[in-house]
């Protein structure tokens, strides 16, 4: 009777260090920052709970340009992130042969650096009269006074950067686990490449196309790096706007309520976007 | 100097007698009464309790200073990054010379990155009445100056401590407007905000502030995220002197940057430099020290003071409430302050030094240098009015405007949306 | 992300079998060209990055080249709080990658096997955890730490960073464990092992290729982890936050030093690479042999 017990308990067991680390350090802050986004005060005087709910809609009105930018940045990069990274994917999985971990170690390997050297690097290689755009002014392809730096191809490029390996691999797993014999069949059924494609292999890449854009459209709208380092004062982002609230204006409130207002949005598009996909269990597709 | 509180300038004593107070005033010698009482009771966070006399903070403060006259031993000074002569390794010639005449091992930190988020990290950690690990902080004189003032988080200097800095600074930071009497602060470096430029890419003279909203320069223009520099820049372009700016002057200077704002290429932290060498900036708000720096690594920019004015700040040392080593702090801010230490660091950090006496010893150690490289540098230091600004210049200079709490509110909302969103 | 390069590795690994011909087909180089130019982008900024660690400048600016030097590597550790901020980032993420897999590992080995109440709610947890955006991550836990007047310094970070590896090490393991057959962990039972025993010699040894992927990306993660560091740091430093102070502060000056350093520590990934590499062709022969 104590080994059944015993056995019964063996997954609370397991399950309780990590559930209480998240418990602790991550449900609890949450809830903690939920009340910070409604009280009062400033740095001077402390700050008191007084249940000022119009904190939420005071900084909609003050940084609703930032929401908005920030979400339209995000689906861009997402999208561009996709265009890219499925054909690198569908490259690896279906024709990499033995070299297949080679290619993907050789994608990875760029992220052993860190990316706030790689993104300076790229102010180096973007600047007006750089590597890059030199040649092309003297080409006349550009005019002479064109730059890219601080505008905003250069903030969404530099997410595309940053997060590409995020859209990449799930987007390979789920590619990988397409069974060779189907594409056979399809084949045998006369079915030529761009069909086989569409209707085989597409719709069985969705759960890592689902995963692909969860893991990359919530990291990139709400960064605030790239629009640092790449951008200018017309592509300030909401994460640059909860950063500045936090250290420089020490409005706690204000910046408690903007990230809660920022997850909200984000959980609700991609409770959406699981609604539209059709998908059952959200959990299962993330989980993968 | 006998009593420690006659550093206190007389209109201030003057003016705590007088019935009308303005606020910024009652909150000094309000601090400073309370400070007494915390640096008494040595852990209790400076809360508005209540107030001692002034007399009774004066003996507070003597009494503080005489438990404490002895130096530990050790010295932890924190700095900004890349703010302090560094020898052939990373060692650091003027800490070494201060651990071997005055027996002080030094912990050199560099982790102050700006005004604003290095007081955002101590803020709460000075709030819980906790030390923040460093006897000597380096602040620039500014919003964050005044609110660890108002705070209480600055522990007054021993004004019998100070043989060097009464003997050798100069008038620039001797009792400056924002910290009369040197109550809390000995300058550590001073520097002028003003126009930088790449002659590659501008061929006519640059004068004014004028020309950092011309129109020729779309899309090349460089500002500073900054709510000092930008703001007093802006006050001294509309001709204004910011240390004597009203509310209706500030509006204008709003106005004069919302009118530029179209042509700022970006608000920069402080990395404006790179993108001006290579050219993705033409023209920008700038640091002397920083153009001294860069043309010293091989750029060709120029640098000027506008004809209009231009703002001069100063980082200031100071030492912060529940420091464990505040006489050694003592020690090694006074130290600095002679001519030859003063030297060593002028002759690196190459901003402007609040010791004037060091142009001579850098002109003399130009003499003796072996190496060309050397001499060159040192001569071209000696000589630049980015290091020893002329009385021409001085003219010109203006330090920021000192806000109480209730004009802080006013001015950051005038000028942070400017380049904050 | 952890889970899906452990398993993207792994999977790549297993189907490595040569591909059958096909029919020669128009514009098959598309693909590679599109593959190989993708790698390119990807490489440029390092090469740029090593290129500079190279540039004889003196002062403070390495903007322009003014020619060959190793001289940087030579004085790598010249200046003591990058060096300070390097050994920081390092060990912090050798502490967090210990703690979070040996925390993940169990949660994972849980949801993977085990039916039970409440697994519901766990994963819904860590769907919650992977989903909400650093920003809100570090921000809530400053938020705490405020409120509860905790100084942030080296062991807050410690704890940011288990808490957002955490999850991704349970769901690698998750996977893994979900696809093992618990006829193996069964058969060892019969033959008399004890759970411990069961778990040592059977479920972890199964295990390990995701626990080792897990960890692996644990302290990519937190090494070069910027965003829930930078909120919760105190007075710490950790390279990724001193090389983003250096770039935005002081002029902008990034010594060269930090060149060198993201130089070594690419070099040392690509030799890990090249190893793991070299062992799998070997293990390969061994298999197949």
């Amino acid at each position: 009777m104590g080994a059944r017990l015993r056995a019964r308990l063996a997954p609370y067991w397991l399950v309780l260090p990590a559930w209480l680390w998240l418990v602790i350090f991550f449900v609890v802050p949450t809830l903690i920052m939920l009340s910070v986004s409604t009280m009062t005060g400033n740095l001077l005087d402390g700050f008191k709970q007084t249940f000022h709910w119009s904190t939420y809609s005071d900084g909609w009105d003050a940084y609703h340009v930032q929401f908005v930018r920030s979400i339209v940045y995000g689906l861009v990069a997402t999208v561009l992130c996709l265009v890219i990274a499925y054909p690198v994917a569908y490259w690896i999985a279906f024709r990499g042969g033995r070299h297949k971990s080679t290619l993907l170690f050789l994608l990875l390997l760029p992220f052993f650096v860190s990316f706030v050297i790689r993104t300076q690097s790229w102010n180096f290689i973007l600047s007006d009269n750089g590597i890059v755009l030199s040649p092309l002014k003297h080409w006349h392809v550009l005019g002479k006074d064109y730059h890219v730096l601080q505008t905003p191809m250069a903030v969404v490029g530099g997410l595309v950067y940053n997060f590409l390996p995020f859209t990449v691999l799930p987007i390979y797993v789920a590619l990988e686990r397409v069974d060779p014999a189907l594409l056979e069949a399809s084949s045998d059924l006369y079915a030529n490449k761009a069909t086989a494609f569409t209707k085989v292999v597409l719709p069985l890449s969705m759960p890592g196309v689902f995963a692909a854009v969860l893991l990359t459209f919530v990291p990139v709208a709400s960064d605030y790096v790239n629009a640092t380092i790449l951008g200018g004062p017309k592509t300030t982002m909401i994460g640059n706007i909860i950063q500045t609230e936090y250290f420089t204006n020490s409005d706690y409130p204000t910046a408690a309520a903007l990230s809660f207002i920022l997850m909200a949005a984000l959980l609700i598009g991609v409770f959406a976007y699981a609604r539209v996909l059709g998908t059952e269990d959200v959990l299962e597709m993330a989980a993968a | 100097m006998n009593n420690p509180l006659d550093a206190l300038p007389p209109d201030l004593v003057r003016g705590m007698t007088m019935p009308r107070l303005s606020r910024r005033r009652a909150l000094q010698v309000g601090g400073l009464s309370v400070l007494g009482l915390s640096l008494a009771a040595c852990g209790i966070p400076g809360a508005p309790g209540s107030k001692l006399g002034l007399h009774a903070a004066r003996e507070e403060i003597t009494k503080f200073w005489t438990e404490h006259a002895k130096n530990t031993g050790q010295l932890n000074f924190e700095n900004w990054p890349l703010y302090i002569d560094v020898g052939k390794g990373s060692d650091h010639p003027s800490l070494d010379l201060f651990t071997k005449e005055t027996g002080i091992k030094v912990k050199y930190g560099e982790d102050i990155q700006d005004d604003d988020s290095y007081f955002g990290k101590i803020q709460p950690v000075l709030a819980a009445g906790q030390s923040i690990g460093w006897d000597i902080i380096v602040i620039t004189n500014g919003i964050y100056l005044d609110k660890l003032v108002n705070l209480d988080y600055l522990i007054p200097l021993d004004q019998n401590a100070m043989p060097n800095f009464y003997a050798n600074a100069s008038p620039l930071v001797l009792d400056p407007s924002f910290d009369r009497g040197n109550v809390y602060t000995m300058a550590w470096q001073s520097g002028m905000t003003g126009i930088a430029y790449n002659p590659k890419y501008v061929d006519r003279e640059i004068t004014s502030w004028a020309d950092l909203q011309d129109p020729a320069f779309k899309g090349k223009i460089g500002m500073f995220a900054d709510i000092e520099d930008t703001p007093n820049s802006a006050l001294c372009a509309i001709g204004v002197n910011p240390e004597t700016s009203t509310e209706a002057d500030w509006r204008k200077a709003a106005d004069w940057l919302k009118k530029q704002r179209p042509l700022v290429r970006k608000y920069y932290q402080q990395d404006y430099v790179g993108p001006l060498s290579k050219g993705d900036l033409w023209i920008s708000l700038a640091w002397s020290g920083d153009i001294f720096q860069a043309n010293a690594s091989g750029s060709n920019l120029k640098f000027v003071i506008p004809k209009e004015g231009a703002p001069l700040w100063t980082d200031n040392m100071c030492i912060p409430v529940h420091a464990q080593h505040p006489r050694d702090a003592m020690t090694y801010m006074d130290f600095v302050y002679q001519p030859k230490i003063a030297t060593m660091l002028a002759e690196y950090i190459n901003y402007v030094t609040p010791v004037p006496a060091t142009q001579p010893l850098i002109l003399a150690d130009a003499k003796a240098a072996t190496s060309k490289d050397d001499k060159e540098a040192l001569t071209e230091l000696a000589d630049s009015p980015l290091i020893f600004p002329s009385q021409a210049d001085y003219s010109k200079l203006h330090r920021y405007r000192v806000l109480d709490s209730a004009e802080e509110k006013i001015w950051d909302g005038l000028f942070e949306p400017i380049y904050e969103s | 992300m952890t889970a899906l390069a452990g398993e993207a590795l792994e999977l790549a690994e297993e189907h490595n079998a040569p591909q059958r011909r096909r029919r020669r087909v128009h514009g098959r180089w598309v693909l590679p060209l599109w593959g190989w130019l993708v790698l390119l982008w990807l490489f440029a900024p390092i090469g740029v990055m090593i290129v500079f660690g190279f540039n004889n400048y003196t002062g403070k600016f390495n903007t322009t080249w003014q020619g060959f030097s190793l001289k940087w590597y030579r004085h790598l550790f010249a200046l003591s709080d990058l060096t300070t901020a390097l050994e920081n980032s390092l060990s912090i993420a050798a502490i967090v990658t210990v703690i979070a897999t040996i925390l993940g590992t169990f949660l994972g080995m849980a949801l993977g096997k085990y039916r039970f109440r409440g697994a519901g709610s766990v994963n819904l947890l860590l769907f919650a955890n992977i989903a909400a955006p650093e920003i809100v991550l570090g921000a809530a836990l400053l938020s705490m730490f405020l409120t509860l007047g905790i100084p942030r310094g080296y062991w807050t970070i410690v704890i940011a960073h288990v808490m957002f590896s955490i999850a991704y090490v349970a769901v690698t393991v998750k996977a893994r464990m979900a696809g093992m057959d618990p006829a193996l962990e069964e058969a060892a039972r019969d033959l008399g092992a004890g759970p411990v025993t069961t778990f040592f010699k059977v479920t972890l040894p199964m295990l390990m290729p995701g626990v080792l992927a897990g960890a692996l990306l644990t302290f990519a993660l937190s090494i070069d982890d910027y965003i829930i560091t930078s909120f919760n740091n105190g007075n710490t430093q950790t390279f990724p936050l001193w090389v983003y102070g250096a770039s935005q502060r002081n002029g902008g000056s990034v010594p060269a030093q930090v060149n060198v350093m993201g130089t070594l520590i690419f070099g040392f990934g690509v030799l890990v690479a090249v190893i793991g590499f070299a062992m799998n062709r070997e293990k390969k022969v061994r298999d197949n042999g």
